[in-house]
């Protein structure tokens, strides 16, 4: 995938998770928390949705690194 | 139409979802009712036949109104049993709007207007009139920020009448000015070392995919649950001038919605259910007070209820009981913190435990206990 389609991916997958969200549009660098009241549960849900669509298993630990549309984006294309 | 908590004393029919001469089960949802709070699914108590439907779709009625009728097949043709009692004493309606609301179009779904539907929830709320405004998101969509930015430009307060947020910031008013002013509130608090329950976590949830994993809620719900059982006077109602004990813990769990709503629905028998399960049950129930379908019994059945902020948010809360309830348990954001262990100062994750209980059925001793039953529960995760 490139990084546009991951980025699209990550905001569907955001969508999904919390529909009353649906186009809004998403700060790169700002965490989902900060931008959009995202509480764990939220979190959780958005995770899990991401690694269903692209396949990675996502460890508890790397949780910090998926806070935001870039993070999700630098962690997706990495594998 | 049954009461679904103590701040509600009337609901909207907005849809029937069976007919007459349709046969219901027990546990059947039958109608949904527009409430202050939201959309409710209201459950039918009886089994039988539909005879008639008393109230149309788009009418308002009191708490207790006759909404159908259903035979029961023993001969008796019973009016349903509403999910409640309806509350011994009405909340007062909320004090009229004294600024007339502008006038104020705000288009029904699947308008030609872009808008999110936070946007929409939001405008809604504050009574922007979505029509006027430029959107600044993809495609010209009216997001968030731009209703806000619209609402503070706006001169004067203003309200729109209708089921929106600022409905169930009303209803959110009502029972906490009951609180206030009804139940005498004491409350105690206490720091438990939550590393125990942190490092059981960890090891659990990395040993599962991430479908199975657990959130720290669910030990939380449990250990609050289990200490319920062997803590009497806080578990149960306060109704006609008297403490109603409640044999199961129904624990109401508070959600923020985005935009600033709050909710706080039940988990039946939280004492009952394995973690797995409680995380299943909390899943399920924040997605549907997320997209508006509680049931008539969540809003209905709480025995007590718990309120966690969560990560990044501060150390302590002093919650606000619910009344008929007799005491809420809250749990502030956990944080690594110095903590003495065995004489020395270590890093452990710690929470501040807070209960707040009504006086006029238990006292601080009894709540101590409980908190105290609480910490020593929650030392041992693995045996919640």
């Amino acid at each position: 995938m490139t990084e546009p389609e991951i980025a699209d991916l990550v905001r569907r997958t955001l969508f999904e998770v919390a529909p009353d969200l649906e186009g809004e549009e998403i700060e790169p660098d700002t965490p989902f928390r900060d931008q959009f009241e995202i509480d764990s549960m939220d979190f959780l849900n958005f995770v899990t949705g991401l690694a269903a669509a692209t396949g990675i298993e996502v460890p508890e630990a790397d949780y910090p690194q998926l806070q935001s549309l870039n993070d999700c984006v630098a962690y997706v294309s990495k594998g | 139409m049954p009461s679904l908590g103590a701040d509600m004393d009337a609901g909207t029919l907005v849809e029937w979802l069976v007919k007459p001469g349709d046969h219901i089960d027990r546990g059947d949802i039958v109608a949904v009712v527009e409430t202050q709070k939201g959309a409710i699914e209201i459950e039918i108590f009886e089994t039988g036949t539909l005879v008639g439907i008393a109230v149309d779709v788009g009418e308002e009625v009191p708490v207790g109104t006759l909404l159908a009728t259903i035979d029961t097949g023993d001969g008796a043709v019973a009016p349903p049993k509403p999910a409640a009692p309806a509350p011994a004493e009405p909340i007062p309606a909320a004090a009229p709007v004294v600024t007339p609301p502008p006038a104020v179009a705000v288009p029904e779904r699947g308008a030609r207007l872009r808008v999110s539907p936070a946007a929409r929830r939001k405008a809604e709320a504050l009574g922007v009139d979505l029509a006027g405004l430029r959107g600044s998101g993809p495609g010209g969509a009216i997001a968030l920020r731009d209703v806000e930015a619209a609402a503070a430009k706006r001169p004067g307060p203003s309200v729109k009448p209708g089921l929106d947020l600022a409905e169930m910031r009303k209803a959110v008013a009502a029972a906490m000015a009951r609180a206030k002013r009804e139940i005498p509130h004491y409350y105690l608090g206490t720091t438990i070392d939550l590393t125990a329950v942190t490092d059981w976590l960890t090891t659990t949830n990395a040993e599962r995919p991430i479908t199975g994993r657990l959130l720290p809620a669910v030990p939380l719900l449990k250990a609050t649950a289990l200490a319920l059982r062997e803590s009497p006077g806080l578990n149960g109602l306060y109704v006609d001038g008297e403490f109603r004990p409640s044999e199961p813990v129904h624990i109401g769990v508070a959600i923020a919605l985005r935009g600033g709503g709050l909710i706080a629905p039940a988990i039946h028998d939280c004492d009952r259910l394995r973690l797995n399960d409680l995380m299943s049950a909390l899943r399920d129930l924040v997605g549907r007070a997320r997209t508006g379908r509680i049931r008539g019994s969540e809003m209905s059945d709480p025995t007590i209820t718990v309120t966690s902020l969560g990560e990044d948010e501060v150390e302590t809360l002093y919650p606000v009981i619910y009344p008929p309830q007799v005491a809420i348990v809250g749990f502030g954001a956990p944080a690594d913190r110095p903590w003495l262990v065995d004489g020395e100062v270590r890093a452990r994750r710690l929470v501040n435990a807070t209960l707040a209980a009504d006086h006029r059925v238990s006292d601080g001793r009894r709540g101590s206990r409980f908190l105290k039953r609480l910490d020593r529960l929650l030392q041992e995760p693995d045996k919640l």
